[in-house]
């Protein structure tokens, strides 16, 4: 399959006082037609800047894209003037944020929000664009369109502001749709009410998605690939499927490990991955989550772990699973190290 | 919205006896009176005058009388500008006041946004800087100051515009510029900051998300946002400036209702300080109605409602 959405070696920093906090460090990763793609890790693990930046919506400054390229069928999304980019922005590119209740204007009426898209990239007529807007209503399953369109959010609940938000995003037919953790100020069942809609809509636009999170729930219910991301690096990429049941770094085994189970009896403890995250205006120089693994060698603290192929679909940067480690054995790999 | 207005409309009624009856006591406890001059008058034409103003009656009955004349919609005779009719004085010169005032109430709002929107969307650069070296300048620089300076260089010096008075649309730009400095400054600060505070939301993030061009999303997404606090300004602003600038009036030669007001105290005239402190504030009182219902046109969240329903 073709990729719609290819990043790059992407590098981004922000300005801060006293340094530079390298929030994207070489990321690299595509999204062929049709797919979802989700990007998990804990807060400040890059994900949401590495969204942020394929939109180009950070500040710069304080933010700085430092190197890399991204690809949006063919076309380098950062070699774009502020001009070229806001044609793809809301046309190519369609983005769901966190928090619908601030996500949307208070003085606006709804309708007039999602049809701002339609008459800016699709220069349709006032009543064309009403029609459209009507139609999106529907589709994302908010009742009474007819009057619904002409009433202001806060007229409307957290589930189905986060609907609008969903058709904003949809309004032009992207070919790709950024959720960045859609749900995660929703309740439970509205969540759940959300992603079923989003996978509904899916498959009927076929637009590819990318979703950042950092529930697993979620990624098992509508994701086909994800990406597992640990202090501005991807540390392992691979179908849905070897990533739940085939884990290979350290860090998608703890997030794994850390989840509660339906299985699991009720006193029993959760179990944490114990320490925190790197400073990263001073990334380690070697992996960085070697101060938090277990099993870290003396390697993992001065090189950069290499991208290894598990399978077709997987890939891990882990010294562990380094064609060398494998050769040796582990404790051979230790002293190769020294 | 009715129910709220009325409601509104007796607070009014009830705020408004209260300041006639504390103005009638505080007036009359001040020492002096209106009929004391530099000319010497015979002890009898003085009794004369007092009783035909009724001056000799006890005060309580003087406070009778005027409620009674008042509220026949009567604001008595003034009694040091040879029978004129309190009504008229005021209606005369408020007229002056009212033009000047709604000129430098459109200019102050109109400059100030365009300052404050400049300064918020340039952020920390130099068209920022340079603005708020300009409001800082305009609250700081007093108008009795800013007045005369205007004078000298474009009326004495340039000759460009008249020095005082009022008769043709030109004369109105030197006192608006010296009566709205302050509040252009006042009011660019006021939504550079809340601007600032909301280009940084989410919303704005939205609309940016959608492909909108940086001047559209300020004037569509972030604008209407960012006037509520301009609203509330401009309550008072009203009431200040239309009732006219003492200051101003005087400096420009302008025969506003601001000189009648001084003039009433030391002349303690009392019908005249009576007629324009009550007319004083009702303009305030029903600046602050319409700000209150300025912001339902603003802020469709704000609801106004009698009951307790009110958000």
């Amino acid at each position: 399959m073709k990729s719609i959405l290819d990043v790059q070696n992407l590098s981004v920093s922000f300005a801060v006082y006293g340094g530079e906090v390298q929030a994207v460090r070489d990321v690299s990763f595509d999204v062929k037609e049709g797919e979802a793609v989700a990007i998990v890790g804990e807060s400040g693990s890059g994900k949401s800047v590495t969204a942020q930046t394929i939109m180009r919506l950070i500040q710069t400054p304080p933010g700085k894209i430092k190197k890399g390229k991204v690809f949006l069928d063919g076309q380098d999304l950062m070699s774009l003037s502020e001009k070229e980019m806001q044609k793809v922005r809301g046309n190519k590119i369609g983005m769901i944020f966190q928090d619908p209740m601030t996500s949307l204007n208070p003085t606006m009426t709804v309708g007039k929000q999602i049809m701002e898209g339609l008459i800016q990239h699709q220069s349709l007529s006032g009543a064309k664009a009403n029609e459209r807007v009507l139609e999106l209503l529907t589709l994302v399953g908010i009742p009474n369109p007819e009057t619904r369109i002409n009433q202001y959010p806060h007229q409307f609940s957290g589930g189905m502001r986060q609907r609008v938000m969903i058709a904003i995003a949809l309004a032009c037919t992207p070919a790709l749709l950024i959720a960045d953790e859609p749900t995660t100020a929703l309740d439970v069942t509205i969540q759940a009410q959300i992603l079923t809609l989003m996978k509904d809509l899916q498959e009927k636009t076929k637009t590819s998605i990318i979703l950042i999170t950092h529930d697993l729930g979620i990624v098992a219910d509508i994701c086909d690939r994800v990406i597992v991301m640990y202090a501005g690096q991807i540390v392992e990429t691979g179908t849905k499927h070897e990533i739940f049941s085939n884990p290979q770094h350290p860090y998608t085994k703890g997030l794994l490990k850390s989840l509660p189970r339906l299985d699991q009896a009720k006193d029993e403890p959760l179990i944490p991955i114990f320490g925190t995250p790197p400073d990263l205006i001073k990334p380690p120089q070697g992996c960085g989550f070697c101060s938090r693994c277990d099993s870290a060698m003396r390697i993992c603290e001065t090189e950069i772990p290499e991208q290894t192929k598990i399978s077709d679909t997987q890939s891990v940067r882990c010294w562990l699973q380094h064609p060398y480690a494998k050769e040796q054995g582990s404790d051979a790999g230790k002293e190769a190290s020294a | 919205m009715i129910r709220y207005v009325l409601k509104k409309f007796m607070f009014m009624l009830m705020s408004l006896f209260f300041l006639i009856t504390a103005t009638f006591v505080l007036m009359n406890a001040v020492p002096g009176s209106p009929l004391q001059s530099e000319k010497a008058t015979s002890e009898q034409i003085q009794k004369n005058l007092e009783a035909y103003y009724g001056l000799d009656k006890p005060l309580i009955v003087q406070y009778g009388v005027y409620l009674k004349n008042l509220v026949q919609g009567d604001l008595g005779i003034s009694m040091k500008k040879k029978f004129q009719a309190v009504d008229k004085i005021i209606g005369d010169s408020f007229k002056y006041s009212l033009k000047l005032g709604l000129v430098s109430i459109v200019t102050s709002v109109v400059v100030g946004c365009i300052l404050g929107i400049i300064s918020a969307m340039y952020h920390r650069k130099f068209l920022d800087n340079f603005s708020m070296i300009l409001a800082v300048i305009g609250l700081s620089i007093p108008s009795l100051v800013i007045a005369p300076v205007l004078q000298y260089l474009l009326a004495v010096k340039i000759e460009a515009f008249e020095v005082a008075g009022l008769n043709r649309p030109m004369d109105y730009v030197l006192p608006t510029i010296a009566l709205s400095a302050a509040s252009i400054a006042f009011i660019a600060r006021l939504i550079r900051s809340t601007m600032i505070e909301v280009l940084n939301s989410d919303f704005i993030k939205t609309a940016k998300s959608k492909g909108l061009a940086g001047h559209l999303i300020v004037w569509r997404h972030a604008l209407r946002n960012s006037m509520l606090p301009v609203v509330t300004f401009l309550g008072f602003l009203m009431a200040n400036v239309i009732t006219g600038s003492v200051v101003i009036e005087k400096i420009f030669a302008i025969p506003g209702l601001g000189k009648f007001f001084v003039e009433s105290v030391s002349n303690r005239d009392y019908p005249l300080i009576m007629g324009i402190t009550i007319f004083y504030a009702v303009i305030l009182m029903i600046s602050r109605l319409l700000a209150d219902i300025a912001y339902v046109l603003v802020d469709p969240r704000i609801r106004i409602s009698g009951g307790k329903a009110g958000k």
